[in-house]
């Protein structure tokens, strides 16, 4: 079995979410007696290259034409379809990021495929070719059977692990004969916040709610998010109300997280907010109310004041950090 | 200016969910139907964007009668129309083939949908209609104006922001900044009633994936409290026993 993966980079930075897709896809190669082939499509300089052997892509097709200087969907989406078709690949693997969630369903289209998102599991070949994905915003896993030939599978950032493999890829450059004068979108200006742990992606991650009394209070889960490395989240109240923005809104109508460690501060727990952090490896609430229904989603609680306790905690994370160094 | 707006109709966003006939059927007893949350946000925003220039706004949705109300709430809401495709939504793929086949001949400027649907959060509809009607396609918008033939846009992007524009017509998806939801007013509710709501029955198209059971998450253990006079512990705790820092 011939697997695509689709290996995003970030400003010629392979992401992490690109590596465990690799990682996924080798390991599905493995148990199927199958070979890798990692997809980079924009300027990557070659050296980088290397990493995506390491988890185990057996061949690297590099898409560095100008036209894929910019990303959209419907030019990624041919060079991935480009790409699958020239190697009579079966699986396309793409991580479940907003440009993977962008181009996965017109690969699909483009492939005539069978398309699963926000896959949570290594896909079950015992009979047909099945995978578990999470639905409901987290409030439920579902089991689902693709019958097509190719499959396009988007799986969710942070559920499986990178695994090194220590191959050398051969890389081959690749041309999907795409020419920029058609194109009918252009980008504008691209700002992304620097130094900042992308929420989507996180592995550790620190959330506010209502308990935080105002904007002004925020330094201390900013401040425990820095020392730990964690990005910072909130509840739906408080985007509602512009203490925080709403891309930071995590929830059933924000955004769906699946850290290692999702530490919830003043928020109560109502099921909207839980379903989107319930996957979460370990959750910590920290609430002054010792009714509030988070206790019961919690691995690790705290019944008091945030004021009390967050500077106690941030004051242990510190010289935790320290003796780390 | 004509713009499509595809809905579907969710369970609400309190709804304990759970399944019946052997876990293979999602539990629709006692529970609340909604417009999908983020498709509603592109309803309203495609209705500021109409009343600003002109032109009409078409729902459309893929379901069985039960659907209906939902539909009627949209009409509500301001749609001038609506369309239904008379089937049980099958899968994304499935929905997608339904929609641009009735799309394909109606010249649409923009189509506009919700990033994803709170019940399957597949999050695919944008991107399987852009590539069925030849359209570009854009995610996660957070912003829309329309001028001469043009979307001037901001989208998500993975950590971060893009501006971009975009000519017409093509494909979105509303993410939550967009717009705030518009409650329905007497006067809407009562001029639904009457707006043209027409049902079309379905070609022939197959679903590519089929969910064969569903399963809630296991429980969570029981939660072990600290006490808060030993917050600090939480640290150590989360290195030595759970291992996640």
């Amino acid at each position: 079995m011939k697997i695509i993966v689709f290996a995003e980079n970030q400003e010629g930075q392979f992401k992490k979410s690109s590596l465990e897709a690799v990682s996924y896809a080798a390991q599905i190669a493995a148990a199927h007696n199958g070979s890798v082939i990692a997809v980079s499509i924009g300027h990557v300089s070659n050296d980088k290259f290397a990493e995506l052997g390491k988890y185990g892509a057996d061949q690297i097709f590099n898409y560095s034409q100008e036209v894929f200087n910019t990303f959209f969907g419907e030019t990624y989406s041919k060079a991935l379809a480009h790409a699958t078709k020239n190697a009579g690949a079966e699986l396309v693997i793409i991580s479940n990021t907003y440009s993977g969630k962008t181009i996965a369903p017109r690969t699909a289209a483009q492939l005539g495929a069978g398309i699963v998102s926000g896959v949570i599991s290594y896909p079950n070949t015992d009979n047909g070719f099945n995978v578990r994905r999470t639905v409901f915003s987290g409030k439920a896993f579902a089991d689902v059977a693709i019958n097509t030939s190719i499959k396009v599978l988007a799986i969710t950032p942070n559920s499986f692990s990178l695994i090194e493999n220590n191959k050398t890829a051969s890389i081959e450059n690749m041309d999907a004969g795409i020419s920029s004068d058609t194109l009918a979108s252009k980008s504008i200006e691209v700002a992304r916040a620097s130094g900042k742990v992308v929420l989507t992606e996180a592995e550790l991650v620190v959330s506010g709610g209502r308990g935080m009394k105002g904007p002004e209070n925020w330094h201390l889960i900013e401040s425990l998010a820095d020392i730990l490395g964690a990005a910072t989240a909130c509840s739906k109240p408080v985007s509602d109300i512009h203490w925080r923005p709403h891309s930071e809104h995590v929830g059933q109508t924000g955004i769906t997280i699946k850290p290692n460690l999702y530490i919830a501060i003043g928020i109560s727990g109502a099921i909207q907010h839980l379903a989107g952090v319930s996957a979460s490896k370990v959750i910590v609430a920290i609430n002054k109310d010792p009714e509030a229904p988070f206790f019961k989603a919690a691995d690790y609680g705290i019944v008091g004041d945030a004021f009390e306790v967050l500077p106690k905690i941030i004051e242990a994370a510190k010289s935790f950090k320290s003796q780390q160094a | 200016m004509k713009v499509l707006v595809c809905i579907s109709q969710v369970p609400d966003t309190t709804t304990k969910v759970g399944f019946t006939d052997n876990n293979t059927k999602f539990n629709t007893q006692g529970v609340q139907f909604i417009i999908n949350p983020y498709d509603e946000l592109a309803l309203t925003r495609a209705l500021e964007i109409t009343e600003k220039q002109g032109g009409t706004v078409t729902v459309i949705n893929v379901g069985l009668a039960e659907t209906e109300p939902s539909i009627r709430k949209a009409l509500a809401i301001g749609a001038n129309d609506a369309v239904r495709i008379n089937a049980e939504p099958m899968d994304a793929f499935f929905v997608a083939e339904q929609i641009s086949n009735y799309a394909k001949n109606e010249n649409f400027d923009l189509i506009l949908t919700g990033r994803e649907s709170i019940d399957y959060n597949g999050g695919m509809m944008a991107g399987l209609l852009g590539e069925m009607l030849q359209l570009p396609s854009v995610n996660v918008i957070t912003a829309i104006e329309v001028e001469n033939g043009m979307a001037k846009l901001e989208r998500d992007i993975d950590g971060g922001r893009e501006r971009l524009e975009v000519k017409l017509p093509m494909v979105g998806s509303a993410q939550k900044e967009l717009t705030e939801p518009r409650i329905p007013n007497m006067r809407g509710i009562m001029a639904a009633r009457t707006k043209p709501l027409t049902v079309v029955e379905p070609i022939g198209a197959q679903a590519n994936t089929q969910t064969t059971s569903f399963e809630n998450p296991p429980a969570k253990g029981a939660c072990k409290l600290i006490d808060p006079a030993n917050a600090a512990d939480l640290i150590g705790l989360l290195h030595n026993e759970a291992k996640v820092i």
